[in-house]
C-alpha cells in the first residue's frame, strides 16, 4: 500500500505538501526548544552572578568549534539541494554524507566535552546550571542524530534519482537544528 | 513536483559572511566590556538565524505563510518568558526573601 | 478527475491493524479513546463511591485507601482529557471528517497517521501498566506539581510517577504528529473551487484546535522532560533547596493547560454548529463572525493561564491582569453561542438525538461558563479556589464538550461511517438518561462547594464542619445520579452493537445535508470518491428562496 494519496499531490497554498509539513514540523520544535530555553533564560537571569561563575567552567572553543562545524554542514546540506535540483545525483548524494559526517563530528566534540566535564566533577548535578546545560545541549544532540539517520535513509532514495524534493525538506530541519545551536552557543557558553 | 526556482545564490560566501560574524561573536567577550558582549554574543546569533533562516532555508523566497506561522510562534515564546519573569524572577516579595542556592564545590580534577 | 489505486484484497491485518486508510484509523482512535473513556468512568464510580459512603467497599474495587483515592481522582482528570476527549473529539472525527468534507482521498500522510495511532495506543497501554506496577498508579493530581510529583518520598508510587509522565508524553506527540497531518491536508488538499469560506466549521475548528495544540505544549513538553529527569534521575529542576524553583511546573503547564481547554472545546463547537444547521434546515448565522471569534478565543487563550494560580502566591497585580484577560475571553465565546442561537431561530427543527444532543451541548455549555466568569474574578476565588465549586463548573464545561459534543458528533455521522441508521427510541432515552442524571450530579457539586468542600478529600469525616448531613446529601445525590447516568449509557452501547448488525441501511446522505461527505457513499470505499468533487458555495446553503429543495449541495452546479 505505498501509493501517493491523491491529497498528497494538490497544492492549494502553493507550497508542496512535504515542505509545508516542515514548517509545521519547525515550528512545534520552535515550542519545545523554546520552552527549554526560556526556562533556562529566567533562571538564569535569576540567578545572575551565580550562575555565571558555574557556565566559566564550559568550553567555549569546543562550543565555537562545534558552531563552526554546524554552519559548514548547512552549507553542505545546501549545496545539496542545489545539486539535487540540478538533477546532479551523484553530486547531491555525496554532500548529504558531508552532511552527515559534520554532524558526526559535532557529536564527537560533545562526547569529549561532556566527559572532561563529567571527570572534573561537573556532573548534571552539580547545579541546576549544569541540569540545564545537559537537559539542553542532549536534546538538541538528540535532533543532530535524528537528522543524521533520516538523512542517511533519503540518501539511497537521492542515488536513485528518486524523491529528490526530500533532500530540500530534510535540509530545512538541518539548518533549525543549526539555528537552535546558533542561540544556544552564547547562552551556554559566551554569557559568562 | 514542480519547483520555484530561486534567484542565484552564492551560499558559499553566505557561509563566509557566518564564519566572520562567529568569530567577532567570540572575540567580542574577550574586551571584556559587558553590553559589548551581550550585543556581540546575541545580536550576531540573531543575524546568523537570519541570514541561515532566509538564505539556506530559502525563507527569503517562500510564500509569505511560512513566515507568519514562524513568527507568531516565536512571539508566544517571548509571551512566555515575560509573563512569567515578573512571577518566577522576584527576589523578594511583602513576607519572604528567596536566597541564591549555596554551590557545592567541584568534585575531583584540577581547573579547566 | 477520477481516483486510482490498487484493488487487490487486504488481510485482517492489512485492513484492520495496520491500515493506512484515514476512516480506518478514525475507527481505531475512537474505539480504543471510548474504551479509556470507560476506565474513566469506573475511575470516577469508584472515588465517588467512596465520597457517598466513606470507609465501606465499593463493589467492583472494595474499600479505597487514601493513596488509591487520590491515584483514582488524577488518573480519572488525566484519563478523560488526554485519553478520551481528545482521541474522539480530534483524532477520530478529524481523521474521519477531514479528507471526506474537503473532498480528497486520505491524509497528506497516510503512513505518519499510522504511526501517531501506533504511539497514541502505546500511551495508553503505558499508562494501564503504571496501574499494576509495585505502589501502584501515580496519585499527584493530574497537574503533578512537584515538589510531589518529583519525589517518590513524597508521592510513594517511584515507579508509577515516571509511567504516567511518560504516557502523557507519548500522547503528546501523537497528537503532534496527527495535529501536523490534520493542518497540512486542510491547508492544501482542498477540492477544486472550495475557498477558505466554503470549508466546513468542524474542520476549521479542528485545525485551529490542532494549532492551538502545537503552540502550547511545547513547554510542557520541555517542563516533562525535566520533571522525568528530576524524578529518575535526581537532577533538582524544581527543587527549590537545590537552586530550582517549583513554581515554573506551575507556569509552564498552565501556559499548555488552558489553551487545553479550547483545543478540546472547539471541535466540539464545530461538531454542534454541523449538526443544529441541518436539523434546522437554516443556513449557519454569521459563519464569518463565528470563525473569527474562534481565532480571538485561541488568542486570548495564551493570556489567561494565571487564573489557574491566583491563590499559588503570585503578585495580586498579576492576577488583576489575569483577571480581566479571562472575563474577556468569555465574550467570544458567547459570541459564538449567539450565532448558535440565531441559527436556531426560525429554523425548521428536526429532532434527531443528533439535535438534541446539540441542543444540550448549547445549554449546559452556558451554565459552564457562566460559573467560569466567578472563577476568573480572583477575588471571588480565593474562596472558590480547589473546592467542588470549580469542579462542577468544568464539568459543566467538560462533559457538554466531551461526552454529549462527542454523542451529538456520533448519532449524526454514525450512518456515513458505518453504513447503518441508530435506532432513534434509544437514543431519545440515552439523551434524557445522560442528560438529566448530569445535572443531579453537578448542581450539588456547586452547593457543596460553596459549603466549603475542598477537592481532592478522600473522606469528609475529617472535617467536622463539613460533615453535616446537608452537605453530605448534597455528595450521596451526586452519587446516585453518577450511577444513574453511567447505567444509562448502557442503552447507546446495546444502540450501536443493534444497529452496526441489524440497522436499517443508510443511503449516502439520509439527513439532506450539505457537505462533501455525504456524496461519498455510505460507508466510504478506500479513496472516497469514485470522482473528486468540485465546489460550487459554502456548505450552509439550506431553504435558499427560489428552490425547490431545501437543501444545496456545495458539489452540485447551478
Amino acid at each position: 500500500m505505498s501509493h501517493v494519496p491523491v491529497a498528497t499531490l494538490r497544492s492549494v497554498t502553493g507550497i508542496p505538501t512535504g515542505r509545508l509539513a516542515v514548517w509545521w514540523v519547525i515550528a512545534s520544535e520552535i515550542v519545545i526548544f523554546g520552552g527549554l530555553l526560556v526556562s533556562y533564560l529566567l533562571f538564569r537571569l535569576y540567578h545572575g552572578e551565580v550562575w555565571g561563575a558555574e557556565a566559566a567552567h564550559t568550553n567555549t572553543v569546543a562550543g565555537a568549534f562545534n558552531t563552526f562545524v554546524l554552519l559548514t554542514s548547512s552549507l553542505f546540506i545546501v549545496l545539496a539541494h542545489k545539486a539535487a535540483e540540478e538533477k546532479n545525483i551523484k553530486k547531491a548524494f555525496q554532500f548529504i554524507w558531508y552532511t552527515i559526517a559534520g554532524g558526526g563530528v559535532f557529536m564527537m566534540v560533545k562526547a569529549y566535552e561532556y566527559t572532561t566535564e563529567i571527570l572534573h566533577g561537573f556532573t548534571m548535578f552539580k547545579s541546576v546550571f549544569w541540569s540545564f546545560y545537559y537537559t539542553a545541549t542532549g536534546l538538541h544532540g538528540f535532533h543532530v542524530l535524528m537528522g543524521m539517520l533520516i538523512m542517511a535513509i533519503i540518501s539511497f532514495d537521492v542515488k536513485k534519482g528518486k524523491n529528490l524534493h526530500r533532500v530540500e525538506n530534510i535540509g530545512i530541519y538541518w539548518h533549525f537544528v543549526d539555528v537552535v545551536w546558533i542561540f544556544l552557543f552564547p547562552l551556554l557558553y559566551i554569557a559568562k | 513536483m514542480s519547483e520555484q526556482a530561486h534567484p542565484k545564490i552564492n551560499y558559499v560566501k553566505i557561509w563566509f559572511v557566518l564564519l566572520v560574524l562567529l568569530t567577532v561573536s567570540i572575540i567580542g567577550p574577550m574586551i571584556g566590556i559587558r553590553s559589548l558582549t551581550l550585543i556581540t554574543a546575541f545580536g550576531i546569533a540573531v543575524v546568523k538565524a537570519l541570514m541561515v533562516c532566509g538564505y539556506f532555508m530559502h525563507l527569503k523566497f517562500e510564500k509569505k505563510i511560512a513566515w507568519y506561522i514562524l513568527i507568531t510562534i516565536l512571539a508566544l515564546m517571548f509571551l512566555f518568558f515575560f509573563a512569567v519573569a515578573p512571577d518566577v524572577m522576584k527576589h523578594k516579595g511583602n513576607n519572604w526573601v528567596r536566597p541564591s542556592p549555596i554551590l557545592l564545590p567541584v568534585q575531583g580534577g584540577g581547573h579547566h | 478527475m477520477s481516483t486510482s489505486h490498487e484493488h487487490h484484497p487486504l488481510s485482517f491485518w492489512q485492513k484492520y491493524i495496520f491500515s493506512t486508510d484515514h476512516k480506518m484509523i478514525a475507527m481505531q482512535y475512537m474505539f480504543t479513546g471510548i474504551f479509556m473513556g470507560l476506565i474513566g468512568g469506573f475511575l470516577v464510580y469508584c472515588f465517588r463511591m467512596q465520597l457517598a459512603f466513606p470507609g465501606m467497599s465499593v463493589p467492583g474495587f472494595g474499600v479505597v485507601s487514601p493513596g488509591e483515592y487520590n491515584m483514582l481522582v488524577t488518573n480519572h482528570g488525566a484519563i478523560m482529557i488526554f485519553w478520551f476527549a481528545m482521541p474522539v473529539l480530534i483524532a477520530a472525527f478529524g481523521n474521519f471528517l477531514i479528507p471526506l468534507m474537503i473532498g480528497c482521498d486520505d491524509m497528506v500522510f497516510p503512513r505518519i497517521n499510522r504511526l501517531s495511532y501506533q504511539i497514541f495506543l502505546l500511551s495508553s497501554v503505558v499508562l494501564i501498566i503504571s496501574f499494576f506496577v509495585p505502589h501502584g498508579a501515580f496519585g499527584g493530581a493530574w497537574t503533578a506539581y512537584p515538589p510531589l510529583s518529583a519525589k517518590a518520598e513524597y508521592n510513594l508510587t517511584p515507579l508509577g510517577a515516571p509511567l504516567w509522565l511518560i504516557a502523557v508524553a507519548l500522547e503528546f506527540v501523537a497528537f503532534l504528529l496527527g495535529g501536523i497531518n490534520f493542518i497540512t491536508t486542510a491547508m492544501n488538499s482542498r477540492a477544486k473551487g472550495m475557498k477558505l469560506h466554503d470549508i466546513p466549521l468542524v474542520v476549521w475548528m479542528i485545525v485551529i484546535a490542532s494549532i492551538l495544540f502545537m503552540a502550547s505544549v511545547g513547554p510542557l513538553i520541555a517542563g516533562a522532560v525535566m520533571l522525568l529527569f528530576d524524578q529518575l534521575l535526581g537532577t533538582s529542576f524544581y527543587n527549590a533547596s537545590a537552586g530550582g524553583d517549583p513554581l515554573i511546573w506551575q507556569h509552564l503547564f498552565w501556559f499548555f493547560g488552558h489553551p487545553e481547554v479550547y483545543v478540546v472545546l472547539l471541535p466540539a463547537m464545530g461538531i454542534v454548529a454541523e449538526v443544529i444547521t441541518t436539523f434546522s434546515r437554516k443556513k449557519f448565522f454569521g459563519y464569518k463572525t463565528f470563525l473569527y471569534s474562534t481565532f480571538i478565543t485561541g488568542i486570548l487563550s495564551f493570556f489567561v493561564w494565571a487564573h489557574h494560580q491566583f491563590v499559588a502566591g503570585i503578585d495580586p497585580r498579576m492576577a488583576n491582569i489575569f483577571t480581566a484577560t479571562t472575563l474577556l475571553i468569555s465574550v467570544p465565546i458567547a459570541e459564538m453561542i449567539f450565532c448558535y442561537i440565531a441559527t436556531l431561530y426560525g429554523g425548521s427543527i428536526e429532532f434527531k438525538t443528533a439535535m438534541l444532543f446539540g441542543l444540550a451541548f448549547i445549554v449546559e455549555f452556558i451554565i459552564g461558563g457562566l460559573t467560569g466568569i466567578f472563577l476568573g474574578a480572583s477575588g471571588m476565588d480565593i474562596y472558590f479556589h480547589d473546592t467542588y465549586f470549580v469542579v462542577a463548573h468544568f464539568h459543566y464545561t467538560f462533559v457538554p464538550i466531551a461526552i454529549i459534543g462527542f454523542f451529538t458528533g456520533i448519532y449524526y455521522w454514525f450512518p456515513k461511517m458505518f453504513g447503518k441508521m441508530m435506532n432513534e427510541k434509544l437514543g431519545k432515552i440515552h439523551f434524557w438518561g445522560t442528560v438529566i442524571p448530569f445535572n443531579f450530579i453537578f448542581i450539588p457539586l456547586f452547593f457543596a462547594g460553596m459549603a466549603g468542600d475542598h477537592r481532592r478529600i478522600y473522606d469528609y469525616r475529617h472535617f467536622p464542619d463539613l460533615s453535616v448531613s446537608l452537605v453530605q446529601n448534597l455528595r450521596t445525590t451526586a452519587t446516585i445520579a453518577l450511577i444513574a447516568m453511567l447505567m444509562f449509557q448502557i442503552p447507546f452501547f446495546i444502540n450501536l452493537v443493534m444497529s452496526l448488525r441489524k440497522g436499517k441501511k443508510a443511503g449516502a446522505n439520509p439527513w439532506n445535508a450539505n457537505s462533501l461527505e455525504w456524496l461519498a457513499p455510505s460507508p466510504p470505499p478506500h479513496g472516497n470518491f469514485k470522482e473528486f468533487p468540485e465546489v460550487y458555495r459554502g456548505p450552509y446553503e439550506y431553504s435558499v428562496p427560489g428552490r425547490d429543495q431545501d437543501f444545496w449541495p456545495q458539489n452540485m452546479p447551478s
